[in-house]
Order: C-alpha cells, then sequence, then structure tokens
C-alpha cells in the first residue's frame, strides 16, 4: 500500500538535514506509520539521495512521526546547488514509499 | 496598574522577508487584533544585511519593513495595535530611526513609542569572545570558528522574548528588534499581557507552540498544506493565522472572518512538524518546549484550540547564526523538447561535463538534475516515469568552487551547447548564469551570560 494513502507529510531544512514530518491521516492508521515506517525502511527508501543517517521521533499526540533525514541537502541552505536546497519536497518523496501490509 | 486582558489576539504579517505584503494591511484592518508579528530572518539574511550596512551605515535592516508600515502606521496607532518584528536586522536603530521619520511624516509625532532591541549583534566581539576560550565550535561539524575566523561576515545571537517584553513593558508600541527568535515575538506579547514570569515554563512553551504555529505565516492556514489541498478554499484571499491567547496558556488559532484558507487540525499539525527537530526538546532561549505534551482540537470552523503544552526550563547558552565566505556556485539551464526529450539532456549533460574536465576546471561540486524527471524526488521518481515519452525536459547543472574563475568559466559553456550540441534545445532567453557569492551559515552556542541584551524606547 502507497504511504500516501496512509498519511500527509511537511518538510523542512536545518544546515544539511531535511526533516519530514509525517501525518496520519487518521489516528487509526498511526500505529501502522509506527510498526512500518521505521528510520531503517526510510534509511532504504533514501539510498543514494541521502548520504548520512535516518532518525525516528515519535509524537502519538498529533499521530505523527518526525524523521531526520542527516546529509540530505548537498550542504544545504545557500551551499546546496539543489532545485530543492531546503528539503521542502522531501515530504512527498517519502509519501512514493510502498508498505508492505498484511491483507 | 493596568488590570490584565481575558484574552490577546496575535496576527501572523509575514512569514519571512519576500512574503505577501497585502498580509499586514489585512490583519490589521481585517477584525481585531492586539499584536501584530512580523518575521523577517532567515538564517543568511543577516549576512546580506551585513554587507549592504558595510556599503551605507544607514541600511543593514529589512527596507521592505517601512512602506509597510507606511500603510498600516495610521490604522495601528488609530487601534492600539501594538507591532513586533525582527526587521531591525543588523541596524535595528537605523531601523527605528526611518520607522520614526515615517510616523512623523504621517503626523504621527507624540502619538507612538519606538521600542529597539540590540545586543545580538557579536561580530565586533568575536576576536574577544575567541581569546576568551569560547570556541564557538559549528553545531553540525564540531569545527571550532578559528577555522573560518577570517571569513565571517556576520554573527548573531538569538534573543528571546525577554528584551521584547521589556521594551513593552516601557510602553513601546512598535517594537523592532536585531536578531529576536521567530517564537520570542509571539511568546512576548502573552508574558507581557498576562504577566507571565521568566520561569513559568509550561506557559512559556504554550507561547513558543504558539509563535511556531504562526512564524511561517499562511502556512497554518492552508497555504502550502498537502492534507486535502485542492479543496482548501479561496487561497487568494488567504487570512493569516491569528492566535488568540488565554492567560492559562491555552490559545486558538484562527483567522479573520470572510477570508480564504483554512485552519484544521490536519493543517496545524503539518506546520507543527516543520523544521522539526528532537520535538520533546524544541530550545529556545526562553524555555525547552516538548512538542509531545501539544493536544490539538477542531473548536469550530477556522478554529483549533492548543492546550497542554508542557515546558522545562532554559538552557544557559544561546544559539549563534554565524554567516561566513564559503567559495562561489552557478547554475545553467537548457530545455530539450521532444523527441527524445531526456536522453537528448543526458547527452548534453555528458558533452558539458566532458569539456568542463578537458578545460581543467575544478570544482567542489557539480550537480546535475533533470527538471521534469528527477529534480524534486531523485532516483524515486526516474523509476517510474515515462522517460521514453516525456514532452520536454529541462537540464539544470551546477557548479561550485573556492575558484571564482572556474565558475565564470563554466557560465560560459552553456550557451554553446545551443548550436554545438544537441538539438531541440530552447529556453536560454535568461542569458549566461551569473556566479554567485556564497555565505554559509555556521550555527553555534555561547553561554548566554556572553550576552546583554539592549532595549532602549523613543518617543516619536
Amino acid at each position: 500500500m502507497p504511504l500516501v494513502e496512509l498519511a500527509h507529510a511537511r518538510s523542512g531544512d536545518k544546515g544539511d538535514t531535511a526533516n519530514v514530518g509525517l501525518i496520519a491521516l487518521k489516528p487509526e492508521y498511526y500505529p501502522i506509520l509506527v510498526k512500518h515506517v521505521t528510520a531503517a525502511r526510510v534509511a532504504r527508501h533514501f539510498k543514494g539521495m541521502i548520504t548520512g543517517p535516518v532518525e525516528r521521533y515519535e509524537l502519538p499526540n498529533l499521530h505523527a512521526l518526525n524523521f531526520l533525514l542527516h546529509g540530505a541537502l548537498d550542504g544545504g541552505g545557500t551551499i546546496s546547488l539543489k532545485t530543492d536546497a531546503q528539503g521542502k519536497v522531501f515530504s512527498t518523496a517519502l509519501l512514493r514509499l510502498e508498505l508492505e501490509l498484511p491483507r | 496598574m493596568t488590570p490584565r486582558p481575558a484574552t490577546v489576539r496575535i496576527a501572523a504579517g509575514q512569514g519571512f522577508w519576500g512574503d505577501w505584503l497585502e498580509a499586514p494591511y489585512r490583519q490589521v484592518t481585517g477584525g481585531p487584533v492586539d499584536y501584530l508579528m512580523m518575521d523577517y530572518l532567515a538564517e543568511v539574511t543577516m549576512s546580506i544585511l551585513q554587507k549592504q550596512k558595510a556599503r551605507d551605515p544607514s541600511l543593514g535592516y529589512a527596507t521592505d519593513f517601512i512602506p509597510l508600515l507606511e500603510r498600516i502606521l495610521p490604522i495601528v496607532a488609530e487601534r492600539r495595535i501594538k507591532v513586533t518584528a525582527n526587521a531591525g536586522g543588523v541596524n535595528p536603530r537605523g531601523c527605528a530611526q526611518a520607522v520614526a521619520e515615517t510616523a512623523r511624516r504621517l503626523r504621527l509625532g507624540g502619538k507612538l513609542r519606538i521600542g529597539v532591541v540590540t545586543g545580538d549583534d557579536l561580530l565586533g566581539r568575536l576576536d574577544g569572545l575567541l581569546a576568551r576560550g569560547h570556541e564557538l565550535r559549528n553545531l553540525d561539524t564540531g569545527r571550532p570558528l578559528s577555522d573560518v575566523r577570517d571569513r565571517v561576515l556576520s554573527a548573531n545571537a538569538y534573543l528571546g522574548a525577554s528584551p521584547v517584553v521589556e521594551a513593552l513593558r516601557g510602553g513601546a508600541d512598535i517594537v523592532v528588534t536585531g536578531r529576536v527568535t521567530d517564537t520570542g515575538l509571539t511568546l512576548a506579547p502573552m508574558m507581557h499581557a498576562f504577566g507571565w514570569q521568566p520561569d513559568a515554563w509550561d506557559l512559556l512553551a504554550a507561547g513558543t507552540v504558539a509563535g511556531h504555529t504562526i512564524e511561517c505565516g499562511a502556512q497554518s492556514s492552508g497555504g502550502n498544506s498537502l492534507v486535502d489541498w485542492q479543496r482548501v478554499p479561496d487561497l487568494a484571499n488567504v487570512g493569516y493565522p491569528i492566535v488568540d491567547a488565554a492567560p492559562d496558556g491555552t490559545f486558538e488559532i484562527c483567522k479573520h472572518p470572510g477570508t480564504g484558507g483554512r485552519i484544521s487540525v490536519a493543517g496545524v499539525t503539518e506546520q507543527l512538524v516543520y523544521e522539526m527537530g528532537n520535538p520533546a526538546e524544541y530550545i529556545t532561549p526562553d524555555c525547552v518546549a516538548d512538542f509531545t505534551t501539544i493536544r490539538l482540537e477542531q473548536t469550530g470552523k477556522d478554529r483549533v484550540r492548543v492546550s497542554g503544552v508542557r515546558g522545562r526550563p532554559a538552557t544557559d547558552q544561546l544559539k549563534v547564526s554565524i554567516g561566513y565566505f564559503y567559495g562561489y556556485k552557478a547554475v545553467g539551464t537548457l530545455v530539450y523538447a521532444w523527441p527524445d526529450a531526456y536522453e537528448k539532456a543526458r547527452a548534453a549533460d555528458r558533452i558539458l561535463r566532458q569539456r568542463l574536465a578537458d578545460l581543467g576546471l575544478a570544482f567542489e561540486a557539480v550537480l546535475t538534475e533533470f527538471v521534469g524527471v528527477d529534480a524534486t524526488h531523485g532516483p524515486l521518481a526516474r523509476a517510474t516515469a515515462p522517460l521514453d515519452r516525456l514532452p520536454e525536459v529541462q537540464l539544470r547543472i551546477g557548479v561550485r568552487s573556492p575558484d571564482k574563475s572556474s565558475v565564470e568559466r563554466f557560465t560560459r559553456e552553456i550557451a554553446p551547447l545551443i548550436l554545438n550540441g544537441p538539438p531541440s534545445v530552447t529556453g536560454f532567453a535568461g542569458g549566461r548564469p551569473k556566479p554567485e557569492e556564497i555565505v554559509a551559515y555556521w550555527p553555534a552556542l555561547l553561554d548566554k551570560q556572553m550576552v546583554a541584551p539592549c532595549v532602549e524606547v523613543v518617543e516619536v
């Protein structure tokens, strides 16, 4: 199942790190996100696009997960040559993730 | 002593320097508000302003602020709306002077007081600080500032809400600051109006969350909001967010009636997680806010109630934002048309790279993106895109180097490809790209006791 059917997201930058806040579209989807959208799974998803590790934080109160993607922005801010130098669309890039959910 | 108000309404007017010019005017005319908060400073803005000030000592602040105030000053003076803005950049006194002149021109002399917050600018004190053992190590890389000291262009400590509170207590109607945090500009009016003490950590955290919610303007009222975006009504007429705050630290996010956009739990959540690090430790000069304690509730159409926010004591350090000269960069683009648009763009990239190598040019980085294919989602998008059928592709290639002449030479290698590279190419009307100076960002920490905010309040 594509993650875009379970969640919405917003992303931004801090230096060379992009953050992606991933928010369950319904509260009952949040445990699915917690279980399946792990830091390791996200790191695998972004393989070749980021040079550093992935950290994950949980915000059960907002039914949201926050991911920090280190080394995502070609140096970040003004240094970066990327179109998305400030990581604004890493959010929707994460939503391309396909989850293997049991039927 | 004036009685404490039951609620205070703080309106967001600018989410960044360059935000919608209509927003502040609409915020002060569209319904009742007590404060107008305007955030102007991004991380590297200070370096740009420092350069402007070096050329003209009367500059160095957000110049857009002055014509904007010219438009709204009569209204805010009449309605007793107070303004908090970090438009002062690296020259808050110069900015305040320009505001005063504008006010006098509008015959508001004797009717307004301007507060000026300074003390954040550390540029002139850097060597003294380094000599006393404050290394200002880069928070990301751990390197000491001495590595790039001779290339530093600006250095500013992030001040919190306290000096803004002091200016408001001194009767200021317009508070102009240097590098005060975005959140401090919203928290300060709440501390001032409700008499919150500087160690009331839960309250300060609540005000900080309020500030974070509205500091990016319409991003919490329907702008750039992914959830259900096609049905967000009337963005052309979007209402910027307003914090309707209560003395107990709870508040509602709302907007003026009759405006477009949408305020929903989902949309406010998107803004809460924006530029988030560890959500349990949102560190500001004022407190450490715990975003995992926030409760959101839709209390009406375009009204979201925020409650439950917990905070912890502030740390004994301030973040310092340092800008330093890094090198040069340039980005060139060409557009290739069907048929084989992507293949043509790829061929042009290979040819260009071979020419750069043959010229022996040295670059720290060369980055190619194919806009229409992979510029936003990289290989994730390339894997599923119909690469052989694309109607057009933009080749976008950028270089970065400490050596200006290499970057300049690169900028002359784009146009020739139009006639001596792959066919069906266009989109070069803008001319040769310009080499751009890179001012990079160096975040660091400094002991709080080394920074003394200074507050002045002057009558117009």
